[in-house]
């Protein structure tokens, strides 16, 4: 049998593969060793979640701990890029993106564009995202549809342990500047994965369901919940075709008008809240280039319209869950004119 | 400190004590794993909160940080509501929508925990302009860690506050971490409170486990706000006696926390020194912590009997008018 290991080991499995491979990556952010100065153990957390644990002692100077100072370090990663490294820096939760956008949206981004086409940035921003972990409002966001709205940014979110390892070894051999998004509540999840490097090239989706009924787009944790939906869904005579396009850019939106040509129905799954999401995205891609494969009204399951909330009562109804999704399928399965 | 009398003194230990109560309790129950999310909790930084916000009134705002719930007891926001907030009931500060990182009474003064790290700083500099904008003597507190020190957003703040002569005292609250990450590592200067000077305001450093020592420093800064003379930075040095949040293994840290506990921990302090100059007696001192203790247990059990928010609150408050 394959071998399997957890979302959170595929991540730190790539950055070693890639430390070793390339001396110019680097990694750095906030304890992504720990215990700079202190009397106890180096190393001491490999990032709040563990994520670039061991680094630090197998690559000597090349995991740098950092200051509070999202804007001076993600600024400092960029920088460091455009002059050859390759920096993979760590901003710890998303929700964090707003004390340091400026150097991500009007430096990062849009280097290559502003100066003729004569600069790489080729820097990668790890990043956590999504609900589940009662950490409320400013700390469970699903915010990659900001970072998808800014040309320049590639937007990657691995749903599996085997993504998250390509996924991360293309965001740092990639010349372009990469906001790679881990989904909190998917770190211990396991799966297989090869042991050798490999790359998954971005704007390939995967379909990790075939079915002829309904295409159901999923981004990231959400492509786990629309398995489950479809499975349950398939007992009843409805058969999905789940995409999962791993970059919400570039969009694989060849390989979802194909499916929605055949299947004529859509459901879009996207934990981000309702306005401007990946959801609606992929709807009015579908709804201008495959109109007339439509037989029935787009579906968006989503967060609402709010903050995440911190009650567990609340959260668990605030993210898209498999029951929500099979309602969604099943409301465009059974629509009638 | 002879000039605190009594009751001052007695408000000033039950306010400490209530704060360590709840903490350590809320430490107790997480471990049972009733208790969702992230949770920093404040024990052995007491004397911080309390020495400063001894000095506020109804005029006057405060913002904190992830680490809140002290600076909310000492600004008065209800113990029953914050407890209940923590175990995301319907019945909390903010109506379970929250959290620990979250805690916020507005009407009391308190402008919220706060999850974002240098997210108070910027807040304060607000709500002192509009304090002096409305001239009744009002001051901003900003308390901010060793860590948050650090952020962009802080040291912009002080730069503004100085420039536009606020009402604004900024805490820095010193104790020697920021995560697993040592603050004699990250603050590239000494101390904190040198950074003052390049702001242009005055920088003091205190024995964050010396409530008197504490209480005098903001006396000053908060008097000095009041009368137009501008901000100031506090810097306080202590320890947290847990992990950074409830998990964290330490593995960072050697012997500081048994040592601060028995040989610096301000409630210990403060009884040795209130008792020694016969302004409290350990019997006065000792109703306190009954009483706090009766607090604190009616508190955790009204928030586990009360209920969650219904699920129609999900969407709700997210504007006043939409
Ligand atoms: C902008 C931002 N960056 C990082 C974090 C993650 N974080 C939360 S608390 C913390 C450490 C804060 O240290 P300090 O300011 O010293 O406060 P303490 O925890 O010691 O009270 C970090 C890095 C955050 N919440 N917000
Ligand atoms: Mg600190």
């Amino acid at each position: 049998m394959a071998r399997t290991i957890s979302y959170r080991e595929a991540i730190n499995e790539a950055l070693a593969q890639e430390m070793e491979r390339d001396p110019r990556v680097i990694v750095m952010g906030e304890d992504n060793a720990g215990g700079a100065g202190s009397p106890g153990e180096d190393d001491a957390w490999g990032g709040v979640l563990g994520v670039t644990k061991g680094l630090y002692h197998r690559f000597p100077g090349r995991v740098l701990d950092t200051p509070i100072s999202e804007s001076a370090f993600i600024g400092a990663a960029i920088g460091a890029a455009t002059r050859g490294m390759r920096p993979v820096a760590e901003l710890m939760f998303i929700d964090f993106m707003g004390v340091c956008f400026d150097q991500i949206f009007n430096q990062a981004a849009k280097f290559r564009y502003m100066f003729g086409g004569r600069a790489i940035t080729p820097v990668t921003v790890r990043t956590m995202y999504g609900a589940g972990l009662r950490a409320a409002a400013q700390h469970s966001q699903s915010l990659y549809p900001i970072f998808t709205h800014i040309p320049g940014l590639k937007v990657v979110l691995p749903s599996s342990p085997y993504e998250a390892k390509g996924l991360m070894i293309q965001s740092i051999r990639d010349d372009d500047p990469v906001i790679f998004c881990e989904h909190k509540m998917l770190y211990d999840t396991v799966g297989e994965v090869p042991e050798e490097s490999y790359a998954i090239p971005f704007g390939e989706a995967g379909i990790v369901r075939e079915g002829g009924d309904v295409t159901v787009v999923a981004f990231g944790r959400m492509v786990g919940m629309a398995e489950q939906a479809a499975g349950q869904l398939a007992g009843d005579g409805i058969e999905c075709e789940v995409i999962d396009p791993r970059t919400t850019s570039p969009l694989d939106t060849e390989t979802i008008l194909e499916s929605v040509e055949s299947t004529g129905r859509l459901v879009v799954v996207d934990e981000a809240t309702p306005r401007c999401n990946m959801a609606t995205d992929v709807c009015a891609l579908v709804a201008q280039e495959a109109f007339g494969a439509l037989r029935a009204p787009v579906q968006m399951v989503t967060a609402p319209h709010a903050p995440v909330p911190f009650s567990d009562a609340l959260e668990d109804l605030y993210i898209p869950d498999p029951q929500r999704i099979a309602n969604a399928v099943k409301s465009v399965a059974g629509w009638k004119r | 400190m002879s000039e605190i009398d009594e009751i001052t003194l007695l408000d000033a230990y039950r306010m400490m004590r209530t704060i360590r109560a709840f903490e350590e309790r809320v430490h107790e129950e997480f471990a049972t794993g009733e208790i969702p999310g992230f949770v920093h909790l404040y024990a052995g930084e007491e004397a911080s909160a309390t020495g400063v916000c001894m000095h506020l009134d109804a005029r006057d705002t405060i913002a904190s940080t992830h680490r809140g719930h002290g600076h909310c007891i000492a600004k008065g926001v209800d113990v029953k509501a914050m407890m209940a907030e923590i175990y995301g009931r319907g019945t909390g500060s903010c109506r379970g929508k929250g959290g620990s990182m979250h805690i916020a009474d507005l009407t009391k003064g308190m402008l919220g925990a706060n999850g974002i790290v240098g997210g108070g700083p910027p807040l304060i500099c607000g709500t002192a302009l509009a304090a002096k904008h409305e001239g009744a003597g009002g001051v901003g507190v900003a308390f901010f860690g060793d860590g948050a020190s650090n952020q962009g957003t802080t040291l912009e703040s002080l730069n503004l506050a100085s420039v536009w002569n606020l009402p604004a005292v900024f805490v820095a609250e010193n104790n020697g971490y920021a995560e697993a990450t040592s603050s004699s590592w990250s603050v590239a200067c000494d101390n904190i409170a040198d950074r003052a000077a390049a702001f242009g305001m005055p920088g003091v450093i205190v024995d964050g486990f010396d409530f008197f020592a504490v209480h005098e420093a903001a006396g000053e800064a908060i008097s000095r706000a009041r009368r137009g003379g501008g901000p100031t930075l506090i810097e306080v040095k202590l320890t947290r006696y847990f992990g950074h949040f409830e998990g964290d293994q330490q593995t960072y840290r050697a012997g500081e926390v048994a040592h601060a506990r028995e040989n610096l921990d301000c409630l210990l302090r403060f009884r040795t020194r209130v008792t020694e100059r016969d302004l409290l007696t350990d019997k006065q001192l000792d109703a306190v912590d009954v009483e706090v203790d009766a607090l604190i247990d009616a508190a955790v059990a009204e928030a586990k009997r009360a209920p969650r928010p219904a699920p129609g609150d999900l969407a709700t408050d997210v504007y006043v008018t939409y």
